[in-house]
């Protein structure tokens, strides 16, 4: 696993630090026994509230959550 | 804000009168001044004087850190740590005897004393010795720092103890992941497949081994 190139696997594939860390970390989190795996997904979750701008005037919001893809 | 006033009020007041009289006033004043320009930009706290006398300069984000201790001239016999995660902060300068950490280079095991180093981390066993206590942490990946004073900080993003692996999840994603890998066709899918057999393999070798 230990690379000795000058550039890792992942980045030479176009993948950033982050994206690699956090795929790590994903993947990790879904090794975990219930209920310490539910809590960990639970911590990473996003919300967003998403509004459309129409006709000059914004719409009705709506709530879109992303859990982290594994 | 009635403090500030009345320090306006006094400082004209006083300033009508002798210089003197205005100086032996201030002293208090200018002497704290001149504290926080020891640990401040000297050059901004001038700056800041000519514009605005009465005024304690604001003090940044860096005056209300504590600095690190100074290297010590003998070496001390424990390793301080912290150990930190964007959630919660598991180690916070705990004096432990010695910290093995799963550095992309290999194994390396983090003395006190040791040479000031940056170390990336990959998918891994943390474990952290104090006395006969060994604790265990599987991490995903981060940074290792260690300061030359015996300080290491350790970053990761995900960490969890030992006992909280599931053996048979990892089984599973071993082996889909190395199923993906066979079948993967762009650059980028075979990438990810690799990071999760290496993640995959990494925790089945913290559980057995």
């Amino acid at each position: 696993m230990a690379s000795t190139a000058a550039v890792p696997f992942w980045r030479s594939a176009g993948m950033t630090y982050i994206t690699y860390s956090n795929i790590c970390a994903n993947l990790v989190r879904n090794c975990l026994k219930e209920p310490y795996k539910s809590e960990a997904i639970s911590r990473e979750k996003v919300h967003f509230s998403v509004t459309k701008w129409a006709d000059g005037k914004p719409q009705k919001p709506t709530i879109r959550s992303d859990s982290p893809e594994d | 804000m009635f403090r500030q006033v009345a320090h306006r009020i006094l400082t004209r007041s006083t300033t009508t009168y002798s210089a003197g009289a205005a100086a032996t006033i201030r002293r208090p004043y200018s002497t704290e001044v001149v504290a926080d320009a020891s640990s401040g930009d000297s050059a901004f706290v001038e700056a800041w004087k000519k514009v605005a006398p009465n005024i304690d300069p604001p003090k940044t984000p860096i005056q209300y850190m504590e600095p690190r201790p100074p290297t010590p001239s003998t070496l001390p016999s424990k390793l301080t740590v912290n150990f930190v995660l964007p959630y919660s902060a598991e180690l916070s300068k705990a004096e432990v005897d010695m910290v093995i950490v799963p550095a992309t280079t290999g194994q390396m095991g983090i003395l006190p004393g040791h040479v000031p180093t940056i170390a990336e981390l990959k998918p891994g066993l943390l474990s952290v010795h104090e006395g006969n206590d060994v604790k265990k942490y599987f991490i995903s990946s981060g940074f290792a720092f260690v300061h030359s004073n015996s300080y290491a900080d350790i970053l990761a993003v995900e960490a969890i103890p030992l006992d909280r692996i599931d053996q048979a999840q990892v089984q599973k994603g071993l082996s889909e992941f190395t199923q993906k890998l066979n079948s993967a066709s762009t650059d980028l899918d075979k990438a990810e497949a690799q990071i999760g057999v290496d993640v995959h393999s990494a925790l089945n070798s913290a559980l057995t081994g």
